[in-house]
């Protein structure tokens, strides 16, 4: 039988998704075995128990001088810029989308602006955006809007052009009007897309936010990672690495199911 | 004067004419079956009818009206795929035959009530009534065309234009709508253009077939030349123009 006409039975395929896991814990234990071993106090590689540990503390035990649970902050400091930058950029991506698709005239004004733009690299962009905006929460927002708003207004743009004529062509003899096919062809039928490419640009925006706080910020898990860099204490590091990974991970997640139940129509497209 | 006029219509892409010398005249209620070779330019034709296109020279008029310049209200299309909207549900399809037109696109209260009790009434002369609430995407493609058709015809157009509209059903299916064509036809009396490449269908449904093809052929230069209407077929009394003769034939001139 061909390797291609080879399928893993089911018990077979949980232990195939799960072993990669497995093998890096366990390189890692090894790794962190063999160099306490050699000396104690080595602190690159701490035990999975301290690390244990340390995540208890981080997410359990209120910060000394400020009385709050520090972890739990720099999560809703992040998150709430996150949840801005994104929201911020799918809603301007969504309009200029929509215009590009839809009508020739923006079409020739904006999509080789975007196309250019779009080749930016946002994070040189960084200081200008700190002079201008000041080390505040605005920076890293617009850091993130502008990081993801071109890729989103672009694949969005394409999504309305790969709408079928035929069904514009068809609104419009049904007496619908630019804006009535726009809201009501276009708009309902992008809205899965924009969702589908948020999930997509999400990696992106981690990315700005962790460098943009990494700068400048004084609360923030990118700041917090930073900061404790210099006392090399990997521990707390790698607590905030994993946080960040399951907090992205649930993000998609839940952005999937959305898509989903908001779009039923969309069946098995998704 | 005849209800559409379609007067030395032309059209051609990037120089190369696709049409050429399309004149043809349609009386009110006549159903017209269009046939022809791939390539012959019979769906060009039916987009210039819709107004998606416009010709290069010449004019299409509806009841000596004026030129089109986009598609509109006048003109219902059924293509043969994507002819219905698939985030909407079967009944809110026909709904939007009617709102689509006012300003904001949707319709509240009161009129969307009225609008909706209209479509169930449509849904059921369509045979759809059991899956008002689906979306389009879980119906059979009999089922997609019959709503596509159904929606089409709610706006309440003058002419009513089928590109290829069984093109993709199986052939029982296919069977099924032509009884369902014909069916609303003698109840509606539309003015039907129906673009087809199935001869047999083009002459079941057709009071008139027309045959595009090219008449003058450059061997050295195959597009030189675009395609015209070559034969207009009296497609009545299925295909046999000759049956209903009333005068004698073959009587000696003077007896």
């Amino acid at each position: 039988m061909r390797l291609i006409n080879r399928r893993p039975s089911r018990p077979v395929a949980v232990l195939l998704a799960a072993l990669p896991f497995v093998l890096i814990v366990i390189a890692y234990m090894i790794g962190s075995d063999l160099r306490l071993a050699a000396n104690p106090q080595d602190k690159l590689l701490p035990a999975p128990s301290t690390i244990w540990d340390t995540a208890v503390r981080l997410f359990t035990e209120p910060d000394k001088r400020s009385g709050r649970i520090l972890l739990w902050a720099d999560t809703g400091a992040s998150l709430r810029r996150l949840a801005l930058g994104v929201g911020i950029a799918a809603a301007i991506s969504l309009s200029l989308g929509v215009l590009i698709g839809l009508l020739p005239y923006a079409r020739r004004l904006l999509s080789g602006f975007v196309a250019v733009i779009s080749m930016v690299p946002p994070l040189a962009l960084l200081p200008i955006l700190f002079i201008v905006f000041g080390l505040g929460e605005v920076s890293k927002v617009v850091l993130i809007v502008i990081g993801i708003t071109p890729f989103l207004t672009r694949d969005l743009s394409q999504r309305v052009l790969d709408i079928p004529h035929e069904e514009i062509v068809k609104a419009q003899t049904l007496g619908a009007s630019t804006l009535v096919i726009a809201l009501r062809v276009v708009l309902p039928q992008i809205l899965p897309r924009l969702i589908s490419a948020i999930r997509l640009a999400l990696g992106s925006a981690w990315l700005f936010l962790i460098a943009a706080e990494a700068v400048a910020a004084d609360v923030g898990l990118g700041y917090r990672i930073f900061l404790v860099r210099r006392y090399l204490a990997m521990d707390v590091i790698l607590t905030y690495v994993l946080w960040i990974t399951f907090l992205a991970f649930v993000i998609d997640w839940a952005l999937k199911r959305l898509s989903g139940k908001a779009f039923p129509w969309m069946g098995a497209g998704l | 004067m005849s209800f559409v006029t379609v007067r030395d219509v032309w059209k051609s892409y990037d120089g190369r004419p696709i049409l050429e010398r399309v004149n043809v005249d349609v009386e009110e209620g006549e159903f017209i079956s269009i046939v022809g070779a791939s390539g012959c330019g019979k769906s060009t034709f039916l987009r210039l009818l819709l107004a998606d296109e416009l010709p290069s020279r010449g004019a299409i008029r509806i009841e000596q009206g004026h030129r089109a310049m986009e598609p509109n209200q006048e003109r219902g299309v059924v293509f043969q795929r994507y002819s219905v909207f698939p985030h909407m549900t079967v009944r809110d399809n026909i709904v939007a035959a009617e709102s689509f037109g006012t300003r904001s696109g949707w319709f509240f209260g009161k009129r969307l009530r009225g609008a909706r009790e209209r479509a169930d009434e449509t849904l059921a002369r369509i045979g759809l009534s059991h899956v008002a609430d689906n979306y389009p995407a879980t119906l059979s493609g009999g089922m997609q065309q019959r709503l596509a058709i159904g929606q089409a015809l709610t706006a309440q157009p003058r002419i009513l234009l089928l590109d290829e509209p069984f093109g993709a059903l199986d052939p029982g299916t296919r069977l099924a709508m032509h009884d369902f064509l014909t069916e609303l036809r003698a109840r509606t009396k539309m003015t039907v253009f129906m673009v087809t490449h199935d001869l047999t269908e083009g002459f079941k449904l057709g009071d008139r077939v027309l045959v595009f093809d090219k008449p003058r052929w450059d061997p050295h230069d195959p597009g030189a030349y675009g395609a015209t209407i070559t034969y207009d077929f009296d497609a009545r009394d299925e295909g046999i123009p000759f049956q209903t003769i009333k005068e004698k034939t073959h009587v000696p001139v003077s007896a």
